[in-house]
This record gives C-alpha cells, structure tokens and sequence, in this order.
C-alpha cells in the first residue's frame, strides 16, 4: 500500500479540492490516520493571536491616514479650499467688524486686545456655526428616522442635504481634532459616516431598506449626541 | 444601499476620499491581522496598516479588478511587510536572534519545554524564521482562509509555488514545534 505524504496530508488538512482521494486512504490506513492526527494537533496549536483592536479602529486608520492621503493628493486640497477660504473669510469679517466698532482707529496700544477680542469672536462665530450645522444636521436626521411609509420612499431631499452637510462637517471635525476637542470631533466623525451613508443612499429607498437604516442611526444614538454638542457649541458661543 | 468594493474604487479614482474611506473602514481590520501575523509586532503592524492604505491609495490606478479589492490590497500589504522586515533585519543586524534550531537544541526536553516555553512562544520565532514567501503563504492558507489560487495571485506566482511555499511553511513549523507537541500530549 502505498502511503500519502505530507504534502497531501496537509492538503487535506486544509480542504483543497484535491483531497479527496487521501480522505478515502485516510479512512482505511490506521498509520496515515495517525500521521494526519499529528499534523492537524499540530496545525491546530498554530494560534497565533492577534491583539484585539477597539470597536472604533477603523476612525483610528483613517484620522492618521487622511492627512497623509491629502498631501499626496493635489484634488483633495483643491476641493477643501474653497470651505478653508470660507474660514478665512470669517475670520476675515470678524476682524473687519473689530475695526468698525472702533470707529476704525485702532491704536497700537489697542492693537493686541483687539487681536485678543477678534479671536474670541472668531470662535464664537466658529461655535455658533457649528451649532447651527449640528441642528440642520439633525434636522435632516429626524426627518429620516421619522418617516413611516410603505412602498418606495423618495428621499433626494434629505440626500441632497446630507451631501451639503458633508463638506461643513469635515472642516468642523478637523477643527476640533486640532484644537485637541476629542469629544466634538469624535461625535462630528460619527455624523459625518451618518451623513455619508445617507447621501451615498440613492434617491428612491424601499421601505425595508429604510427601517435598516433608522436601525442604524438609531444604534449610534446619534440624534442625542449631536443634540448635546450642538447645545453646548451654542450657549459657549453665546457666552463668549 | 452600500457601495461595493469596485464602486468605492471607482469614486476613489475620482478623487472622493469619502469612497477611499469606506474601503479603509472596510478592509483595515483584515489588514491589521495579516499585517500583526506578518511582522509579529503591534507597533510594526499599525505602521504597515499606514503604509498599506497609502500604496493602495498612490496605485489605485492600477487596480484592474481582476482579483478582488481584498486580494489586490493583501498582494500590497505582503509588499509592504517584505520591505518593513528587511528594514528591521538591518536594524536589528546587530542583535542575535536565537533561531529556531537554537531554541529547539536548547529546549530539546519536552519537560523543560512545558515549563519554560510557551508553544505561541516558540511559534512566534519559528514563523520569524520562515522565508518571506512562506510565512505570506502561509498566514494568507491557515489564518486568513485564502484559496491556494488567491495566494498565487497575492505572491505573483502559479497556484502550484504558493502550495508549495505552504509545504515548506508548515514543515518547518512543524518541526519547530514538534518538541512542545510532545510535551503538550
């Protein structure tokens, strides 16, 4: 009789499809059955752990990834420079409305408390528009998980919006991963998938596709989340 | 509902990074395993998940959808690691490692081996000391799954050299490990 050798017995240990034959062997020969029982402990014992990553693993990936895939990519800077410019056009007229309220002589023992005041203004413009985005997003959010339909649903409306709210969003977020606002940014990354998801849906949605995806945002508890950090953004802004 | 793999690559071309992302949520975990299993080292791993995603990012273009987008992004990351490790052995040039027929002549008895040396121990300088080409195969056959075929495709060669890259894989592992067997009856 003539026996199977390693390679076939690992083959049969591994199910390929050429291992049929030796599983006919392997059924009447009592010493390849022991070979193959030692090789399969063995094999078995391979258990090479691998570390358990957290549940937000993949926001980790990308957070280090974006920045890099940006530098090598001219289309991604073109497309964030006109919100970018937006900033800067805020920060822009906020200094202008310094200069105004102050009759426009700004003396230079002024010079840094205006500098001082313009920066607190600029981030209260920054915290109330993001507190309104927050709202418009979680208007279009509502909207969503509130609908009741059977049939086909049209939802361009709130697609279209998602997409507008994409790109704010993504400045939002990168401005508070800057400024170190691990709370703000990781509930702005969570909106942003949210509003991903929605804006890559098409426009028709059956109604079952629609309840799955209640069932997911409803999961996150994004509603609440983000009707918490857009509260705050506002009375901070109003504060300030 | 969800994009596929194919659309999210398509858009990706186009510049959306919202389509390239939706491949990194979907594939950095797979990449993270192979990428641990590959360098045995967490540190090295996340550095490999990195430069994984930025070469499939730079080489998009090149995506021909022959193979799956998991099979293309496993072939870049068995590239990536092959680099990674031969920087490692230069920087680790001057340390000595034990190789495994080291641990093996030093561990030989089984009983010593059941008290001081862990099998995941022994597995993990073991699969240190497989060729590049072995240890890809045989982390994409016992781990991940992958079909001979599929590694071939992963290592850029016939089906036939991935099996047989997998042979020698596990008669190495299987000798290394052949002490502590013993011991573990």
């Amino acid at each position: 009789m003539t026996h199977l050798s390693e390679e076939q017995l690992i083959l049969h240990y591994y199910g390929e499809p050429e291992s049929a034959g030796p599983a006919v062997h392997l059924a009447v020969c009592e010493q390849c059955q022991r070979e193959y029982d030692a090789l399969a402990r063995t094999l078995d014992s391979c258990d090479y752990a691998v570390p358990e990553r957290l549940a937000s693993y993949e926001v980790a990936v990308w957070h280090r990834l974006e920045p890099k895939l940006a530098r090598r990519s001219w289309s991604s800077w073109w497309k964030a420079a006109p919100a970018l410019a937006g900033l800067v056009v805020v920060a822009f007229l906020a200094g202008q409305w310094i200069a105004k309220r102050s009759g426009g002589r700004v003396q230079p023992a002024t010079v840094s408390s205006a500098s001082a005041i313009s920066g607190k203004v600029r981030e209260r413009i920054l915290l109330v528009a993001m507190g309104d985005h927050l709202e418009r997003s979680q208007m279009v959010i509502a909207e969503l998980v509130n609908t009741r339909a059977s049939g086909a649903i049209d939802i361009s409306d709130e697609r279209r919006r998602a997409q507008d709210l994409v790109q704010d969003n993504r400045l939002f977020r990168q401005t508070a991963v800057k400024s170190g606002d691990g709370v703000d940014a990781n509930v702005l990354d969570e909106l942003e998938r949210v509003l991903l998801e929605i804006a890559h849906s098409p426009s028709q949605i059956s109604s079952p596709e629609l309840e799955n995806l209640q069932r997911r945002i409803e999961a996150q508890g994004i509603l609440f989340k983000v009707r918490v950090v857009g509260t705050t953004a506002r009375e901070k802004g109003n504060r300030l | 509902m969800e994009w596929t793999d194919a659309a999210a690559v398509e858009h990706a071309r186009g510049g959306n990074a919202d389509a390239f992302r939706v491949l990194v949520d979907r594939h950095s975990r797979a990449v993270f395993r192979l990428a641990y299993r590959m360098t045995g080292n967490e540190h090295d791993a996340e550095d490999m998940v990195q430069e994984t995603f930025l070469r499939a990012y730079k080489q998009l273009g090149r995506f021909d959808g022959r193979a799956g987008f998991g099979t293309w992004l496993y072939r870049i990351a068995a590239n990536c690691s092959v680099d990674l490790l031969r920087a490692r052995k230069k920087r680790d040039e001057r340390t000595v490692e034990a190789p495994v027929d080291a641990v093996r002549s030093r561990d030989a008895s089984p009983e010593r081996l059941t008290q001081s040396v862990e099998i995941s121990g022994i597995l993990g300088t073991a699969m240190k000391e497989l060729s590049q080409t072995e240890r890809t195969a045989f982390v994409l056959r016992h781990y991940e799954g992958l079909a001979m075929e599929e590694i071939g495709r992963v290592l850029g060669v016939e089906p036939n050299a991935a099996k047989h890259s997998v042979f020698r894989a596990v008669q190495k592992l299987r000798r290394a490990l052949q002490p502590a067997m013993g011991a573990a009856r």
